[in-house]
């Protein structure tokens, strides 16, 4: 039976047990051996491919796909860790149709890519079934020792490229599991079966990389103390930080940060101790609106409103995402900003919006005109910022729109640091983004090591 | 409607299309089947001596797919029909009187002795069959007896059992020639010569289809041994187009009937067969494939094509396009050809340019102002037709002939007139004026 909680109709246990199996099952069921073998068969093997030009790791894809045709899918996964040792990570959540699938000629032929996400995941698949199993051999120590802070994927990258080369990589992460966003913020559909800790393990398995958990930068460790005891630094700390609303109400109840609720379902054991709303707002445009509305719609939350102050076309999440949203009875509501929220017994209970309009020049302004949506609860969504206090004053390292600057090689202001992911200005708050600025920071930190 | 039937060597049936001496045509039971789907005729399962051969009883198929399991190359390690010779005589008797219109002929490997196939004739004349198939083709397991391609392999064999049969039986004799030879047209000239009404060709190709790499044996494998098969299916159909054009056009056979058998498995391969010179065809593989229901395709697509034609019947199409089957050395060295893309159509996968940039003629541009961009170089292309083989996108490149100005990669004119090998300069034996 579900527990009604005081206040507004907020429960937990809406569903039977078997709903929430189903609704949190795979999002996209893998391919099976024979539909693997068919797809790969579409790929036309195109020379200088422009789906690995838009792979962001740069991916041999007409290779990896000629390797699953041919019955090779080990070899097909080796092929795609050689760039992306996060492959099977990126090949659940990377938003193909926008990447790779965008830029498939198929889409040309007939309006129907390569499903190239869901053949790099057969391939990686097969590979990881075998935990003993890692395509690479750490080379001799060096003896050099480098410091990654943060075990996303940017630090995670970083980390195997360097244990890769013999240096001696020690990763902290402020939480208790390493994995980043990947075991605490992607939706929980898209990864299923603990998958970010069996990839964790896989990486970790080139060996020479020492995990401390539970140790933040700021609190207990220091920029000044790792670049005393190590040789190089790597800043992979992701956007701990997150927007607020700023209107009146924010601090009632109900009124929750999407990013954190989101960690509570990904770390809960039994999702139906959840505390659900009957009527939920999501406020935002991104990623992370649309997962929290699917997720909270899949935990039974009856009516999922998205509030969004521009419209569809200029939302960051995808029109395949958007899509997702919609089939799943999300309703997308464009052209409504936050004014207040409305409290009964400092519990929320609904949001006042007002409608937006845009000048010539693309500014966003209210009209005056409000919307009233009642609610048991706000998720906020409306995006995460970097928090530079932990580098123990921002004054250290030059910043660029609030995150770090970096060059090309990923080297900061500061000498010895290099950082990735989405905490440098040029982060695109892509898993794959990340996995490519760790790469990239540990060709440099080991060239700058071997100099 | 264009009319199908078909009047082959004095043997009638509805339509050109008969089942191959095979699996299909080994029992009344099928026959009946394929009658009533609609074939226009058999070759029925060849017959031996009593006692009847047996068959392996490990599997005796191996196959060539392509990746959604569509079956290209087909491989068997087959015998001719292991059931007793009474029982097979009957049921072609009864068969024939029950479907009069169809064509019924029997196929049939005894040993090379005149009694044998005096005996075995008699037999068949007695069930009213239209006619006889002489099997000279089975490449394995009849041939290590000295039978079936062992007998197809040397044409003074073959003559001297069509002879047999000819003076034995008055019934209109069919040699199915093996494709396991050098030069096709020797035992085509050898059943000729024997007095033979045709030749149907192809029977299967010597063949390992693939090899099991954990047992290290051939497939089909049995108890860890594999023997070579005979391949057929659509993966041949080109080798027997080849080898019935060759019979067409070579000026000893031409005009002797011909049953077109190797991978006919649409409309389109029938008519090709037939554009070659096949009166009829023989299908076999589409039939274990797909069913007996295939026909239908068949007849009405060759149907729907001849009314698109304006071909009324069989016969206006049979031999059509073997006046234009000739060698090299009479091709038209003067007609020039330049690959052209429809940009349109260009999905630009690049598969055009890396071929010929690798393997070809470095003719196909990358790269225009900067961005991704595939044209044809007319200085550098050769007309070879390898792009057009490789883009996956039907009709994207043509080849587009040049009819008059220069040819921008030799630099010469384009000469109207036709020139072969024969006159051309660089030829060391040429004739000064050439032969058509
Ligand atoms: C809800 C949500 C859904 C998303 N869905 C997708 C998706 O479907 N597809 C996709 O491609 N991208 C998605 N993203 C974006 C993607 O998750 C990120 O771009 C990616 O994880 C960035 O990797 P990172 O390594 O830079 O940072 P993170 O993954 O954020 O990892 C940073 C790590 O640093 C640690 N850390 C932070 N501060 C400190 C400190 N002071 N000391 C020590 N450790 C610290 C954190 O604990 C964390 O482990 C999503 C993001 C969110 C929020
Ligand atoms: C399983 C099998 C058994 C065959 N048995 C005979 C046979 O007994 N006599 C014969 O003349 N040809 C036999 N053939 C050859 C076929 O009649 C035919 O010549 C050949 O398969 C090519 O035609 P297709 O490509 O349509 O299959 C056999 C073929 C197969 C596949
Ligand atoms: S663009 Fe599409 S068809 Fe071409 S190589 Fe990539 S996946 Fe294959
Ligand atoms: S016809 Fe041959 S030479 Fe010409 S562009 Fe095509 S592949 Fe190259
Ligand atoms: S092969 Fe065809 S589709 Fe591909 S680039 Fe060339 S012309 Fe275009």
């Amino acid at each position: 039976m579900a527990d009604a909680l005081p206040g507004p109709d907020i429960r937990t246990g809406r569903l039977s047990p078997d709903d929430y199996l189903e609704n949190f099952d795979d999002l996209h069921p893998p391919l099976g051996p024979h539909e693997a073998s068919v797809e790969a068969d579409r790929c036309y093997f195109c020379y200088d491919a422009p789906c690995t030009i838009a792979c962001p790791t740069s991916i041999d894809i007409p290779k990896f796909i000629r390797q699953i045709s041919t019955g090779n899918p080990i070899g097909s996964a080796k092929t795609i860790f050689a760039e992306n040792i996060l492959g099977g990570m990126c090949a659940r959540v990377c938003p193909t149709e926008t990447l790779c699938e965008e830029a498939c000629v198929r889409n040309l032929a007939e309006d129907k890519p390569v499903q190239i996400g869901l053949l790099q995941r057969h391939a990686t698949d097969v590979y990881l079934e075998r935990p003993d199993r890692h395509p690479y051999v750490r080379a001799a120590s060096t003896g050099k020792k480098v410091a990654v802070v943060g075990g996303g994927p940017a630090g995670l990258s970083c980390a195997h490229g360097l244990a890769r080369e013999g240096h001696d990589v020690t990763v902290f992460d402020a939480r208790e599991k390493l994995g980043g966003l990947n075991e605490y913020g992607i939706a929980a559909y898209k990864t299923t079966d603990d998958f970010a800790q069996t990839e964790v393990d896989f990486v970790l398995a080139i060996g020479g990389i020492d995990v401390q958990c539970g140790k933040a930068l700021g609190r207990d460790i220091t920029l000044d103390g790792l670049r005393e005891n190590f040789d190089a630094v790597f800043l992979g700390m992701g956007l701990p930080g997150v927007n607020a609303l700023r209107t009146d109400g924010e601090s009632l109840t109900g009124v929750i940060d999407a990013v954190s609720y989101i960690a509570e379902l990904r770390q809960a054991s039994d999702l139906s101790r959840l505390p659900v709303g009957r009527k939920v707002v999501v406020i935002g445009g991104g990623m992370t609106a649309i997962d929290i509305a699917v997720q909270i719609k899949r935990l039974g939350a009856e009516e999922v409103t998205i509030a969004y102050r521009r419209d569809r076309d200029a939302m960051k999440a995808s029109a395949y995402e958007q899509e997702v949203a919609l089939t799943n009875g999300v309703v997308i509501r464009e052209w409504l900003q936050p004014k207040r929220l409305l409290g009964e017994g400092g519990h929320v209970c609904g949001i006042e919006l007002e409608r937006t309009a845009q000048d010539d020049a693309t500014r966003l302004g209210g009209t005056g005109e409000t919307v009233t949506l009642e609610a048991d609860q706000v998720f906020k969504a409306i995006g995460q910022t970097f928090v530079p206090d932990a580098l123990g004053g921002a004054e250290v390292l030059s910043l660029d729109g609030g995150r770090l600057g970096v060059d090309a090689e990923r080297r900061t202001s500061l000498s010895g640091v290099w950082a990735g992911g989405d905490c440098i200005a040029e982060g695109e708050d892509l898993t794959v983004a990340a996995v490519e600025d760790g790469k990239i920071a540990a060709r440099s930190i080991h060239a700058a090591l071997s100099a | 409607m264009a009319d199908l039937s078909t009047n082959f060597i004095g043997i009638k049936s509805p339509n050109p299309f008969w089942l191959a001496s095979a699996p299909p045509t080994d029992k009344e039971y099928n026959v009946v089947r394929a009658f009533k789907a609609g074939w226009g005729g058999v070759v029925w399962k060849t017959l031996g001596e009593d006692p009847a051969v047996v068959n392996v009883n490990g599997p005796r198929y191996g196959a060539i797919h392509g990746r959604d399991r569509n079956l290209i190359g087909f491989n068997n390690i087959e015998l001719i029909t292991d059931r007793p010779l009474e029982v097979n005589l009957r049921e072609i008797k009864q068969v024939k009187r029950d479907w009069p219109d169809r064509a019924m002929v029997v196929s049939l490997m005894v040993p090379c002795e005149e009694q044998s196939w005096i005996d075995i004739l008699k037999k068949v004349e007695d069930t009213g069959a239209d006619g006889i198939e002489l099997n000279f083709g089975c490449p394995h397991g009849m041939s290590e007896r000295g039978m079936g391609s062992a007998v197809g392999q040397v044409p003074e064999y073959i003559e001297m059992v069509t002879r047999w049969c000819k003076q034995h039986s008055r019934m209109p004799v069919i040699v199915k020639l093996t494709p396991n030879i050098t030069d096709i047209r020797k035992p085509a000239q050898a059943a000729k010569a024997g007095g033979a009404d045709a030749v149907s060709l192809i029977n299967t190709i010597n063949s390992i289809v693939s090899v099991d790499l954990d047992q290290m044996a051939p497939e089909p494998t049995i108890d860890g041994r594999g023997a070579h098969g005979g391949y057929c299916g659509p993966a041949v159909k080109p080798i027997a187009l080849n080898m019935v054009a060759e019979i067409a056009r070579d000026p000893e056979t031409h005009g002797v009937p011909i049953s077109g058998i190797g991978g006919v498995t649409t409309w389109k391969d029938a008519a090709e067969f037939m554009a070659l010179g096949a009166g009829t065809v023989q299908v076999c593989t589409a039939a274990m494939t797909y069913g007996f229901k295939i026909v239908e395709e068949m007849k009405d697509g060759l149907s729907d094509w001849m009314d698109e034609k304006g071909y009324t019947s069989v016969d206006e199409v049979v031999g059509r396009a073997v006046p234009n089957v000739t060698d090299w050395q009479r091709l038209n060295l003067n007609y020039v050809v330049k690959a052209q893309i429809d940009q349109d159509a260009c999905i630009q996968c690049g598969r055009c340019h890396i071929a010929c940039e690798d393997t070809s003629h470095q003719a196909i541009t990358s790269m225009k102002d900067g961005l991704r961009h595939f044209e044809v170089i007319d200085e550098e292309c050769v007309g070879c037709n390898l792009c057009v083989s490789v883009c996956p996108v039907e009709d994207c490149i043509s080849m587009v002939q040049m009819t008059e100005g220069t040819d921008p990669r030799t630099g010469k004119k384009i000469e109207p007139d036709y020139a072969n090998w024969t006159t051309h300069p660089n030829n060391p034996n040429r004739v000064m004026e050439a032969a058509e």
